[in-house]
């Protein structure tokens, strides 16, 4: 599989201008509404895939908030990345749940898997591998969500049948391209 | 246990379509908040205060004592619904969620109607996509049908409901903390007073609600505060979600009164149904990791928001069971443990900030095998120079780090000892050099 683009795109990429028009227009509407940083954070990082340092300093403008105010809110929330990310992200549960089923063989196994630490993206852009606090899955443990579906029960044999399932999709997706 | 108990909360768990507001309204939703639009608000919070709804947030707050805190005057009035349930091992508040949402959003008009608030918030944590998106649905279904927007089923109370996301950090879910992370700022604490109800989200007067106590309110409206005092020992009445987890035969969110105890819990037919392989159980967080550790000795203890106490535990806490068994090495519980509070820490005050990280790298080389004797000692006093209980600090996460880490060393000491004992020669030396 050949994957030469950069992170986070998909076959009808914008461009970074486009990108940030769009994100002018999320400011547009959220200007005048209090407590607006934050929605408008996650949407751009839904548009970029990450929060580069132009869009930040547009949220920053936007808002007329300081630089330093909008950087200071994005590195205190753990879904905020600054760094591009992979196609997909994986999280580990590491919660005391999980962890005391087997959360951590699981981790060790998507590593060993993904060939990549915690934090770090594999070189074809598709996986980002983090570690997450608990998300309530305990009664399933051990858990792992990947982007925003959550893998109840998952045993170390069962890893590569699910992050197959995501290899494939892009497979899909570049073929009917 | 002797266990007649009717579902109450998860009555509609397991219901095809509960999520739907026909089948919500045919199972008798949305009768509370129509038979509380007949009482003033006054009434309503009288009825509650009677009740005596303790918070299920954790600190076991009455619930009606916290809305009369709100000043006579006020124009604006913010309710605020606590689901960032974020404490380590809990997914009773998912549950309700994701089962009966429109439970929770009639919950939410009471508790608006009784504290004439003119906006609720819901702050669900960032994780929660599935529960998001069905009690998105569900609020869109109560607004098309009057529920929610203005003159609410004819009466002259208004209220809107927003659901906001959060962006992934524990200390949101402490009160103050939740308010500065809605104004789109770091989830700080406050330094208080000013308490919310006088002053909190813009600076106006604010309540801030947990999911599962706002859940309980339809009931208490309907039922009446008689019926809700006949549930559950003096002084913690009323239904109660306990979820266990850890490796048990059947992990899950179980209702009861808080007449039960941790081993009926773990062992009861209805409930967990005992350990995976007959193994034993070497210790329990019973309330999410934040009130301490139970050893497999003292699992009689009745969960509700006075016996923890008793066990040198902080409270109830979100009465959440994590067990473990016999073959876990207690040295990976407190790794485990430590790591989460160094992690999630915000970094305000020092003995937090800086306890919180240096007990998990002491945690680290013990779990290493570079244990010293001293170190559990230096665990200890760390643990009693932190939080809010000796006054160092603005928000109770530290107390919440310090009860199981100071817990974990004084109820396992003997077996933590004895891993030091058994340490190579020469390893504390070299672990050192290493990590520093």
């Amino acid at each position: 599989m050949e994957v030469t683009k950069p992170a986070g795109c998909t076959c009808e990429e914008a461009t970074e201008e486009e990108l940030l028009a769009r994100l002018d227009e999320v400011l547009t509407e959220y200007r005048a509404k209090p407590g607006a940083l934050i929605p408008v954070l996650q949407m751009a990082q839904g548009l970029f895939g990450y929060l580069p340092e132009v869009a930040l300093k547009r949220v920053a403008l936007g808002l007329n908030k300081s630089f330093s105010e909008v950087a200071g809110v994005v590195s205190f929330y753990s879904f905020f990345s600054t760094i591009p990310r992979g196609q997909h992200v994986v999280r580990v549960c590491l919660g005391t749940a999980c962890y005391v089923r087997g959360g951590k063989r699981v981790l060790d196994t998507i590593k060993q898997k993904l060939k990549i630490d915690v934090g770090e993206t594999t070189a074809d852009h598709l996986f980002t591998l983090e570690v997450t606090r608990c998300f309530g899955a305990c009664g399933l443990a051990p858990a792992i969500m990947i982007d925003s579906d959550v893998h109840h029960r998952v045993k170390p044999n069962r890893i590569e049948s699910v992050l197959g399932k995501y290899r494939s999709e892009v497979v899909v997706a570049e073929r009917s391209a | 246990m002797s266990s007649d108990f009717e579902p109450i909360l998860m009555r509609n768990v397991g219901v095809a379509k509960a999520a739907d507001l026909q089948v919500y309204e045919a199972r008798g939703g949305y009768q509370g908040i129509r038979k509380a639009l007949q009482m003033s608000p006054e009434e309503l919070i009288d009825e509650v205060k009677k009740a005596n709804l303790r918070g299920r947030g954790g600190a076991g707050f009455p619930a009606g004592m916290k809305w009369s805190f709100l000043p006579k005057e006020r124009k604006v009035t913010y309710l605020c619904v606590n689901a960032d349930e974020s404490e380590p091992p809990t997914f009773n508040n998912r549950v309700l969620m994701e089962s009966d949402p429109h439970q929770l959003l009639e919950g939410i008009m009471i508790a608006g109607y009784a504290t004439r608030a003119t906006v609720a918030y819901i702050y669900m944590r960032g994780e929660f996509t599935e529960p998001f998106h069905i009690l998105q649905r569900a609020l869109n279904q109560a607004y098309a049908a009057g529920y929610f927007g203005k003159k609410i089923l004819g009466s002259d109370f208004s209220m809107e409901c927003y659901i906001h996301r959060g962006a992934g950090a524990y200390v949101c879910g402490e009160e103050t903390g939740l308010i500065e992370s809605l104004e789109g700022k770091r989830g700080w604490p406050r330094i208080k007073p000013p308490f919310p109800a006088v002053a909190g989200l813009f600076a106006k007067p604010t309540v801030v609600n947990n999911v599962e106590t706002l859940c309980c309110l339809p009931h208490i409206v309907l039922r009446g505060a008689a019926w809700f005092t006949a549930i559950g020992p003096q002084g913690s009445f009323g239904p109660k979600l306990f979820c266990v987890s850890g490796p048990v035969n059947r992990p899950g969110c179980f209702e009861e009164s808080m007449n039960i105890t941790v081993k009926d819990l773990i062992y009861g037919s209805k409930f967990a149904q005992g350990m995976i392989g007959n193994k034993a159980v070497k210790g329990v967080f019973p309330g999410g990791l934040s009130m301490g550790v139970l050893t497999g000795d003292e699992l009689e203890m009745r969960m509700d928001f006075d016996s923890p106490r008793k066990f040198g535990l902080l409270g109830l806490g979100t009465a959440a069971l994590v067990v473990f068994n016999e073959d876990t090495d207690i040295r990976d519980v407190l790794l485990n443990v430590t790591r989460f509070y160094a992690m999630e820490s915000c970094g305000q005050c020092t003995q937090c900030r800086e306890g919180t990280g240096w007990m998990y790298k002491i945690a680290q080389r013990i779990s290493l095998g570079a244990g010293r004797r001293e170190d559990l000692d230096i665990l200890v006093e760390t643990t009693r120079n932190m939080g809010m209980m000796p006054g160092l600090s603005i928000c109770g996460l530290p107390d919440g780090a310090a009860f199981p880490i100071r817990t974990l060393v004084e109820k396992f000491r003997a077996e933590f000892e004895q891993h030091i004992v058994r340490q190579e020669p020469g390893k504390v030396e070299r672990v050192l050099r290493v990590l520093n």
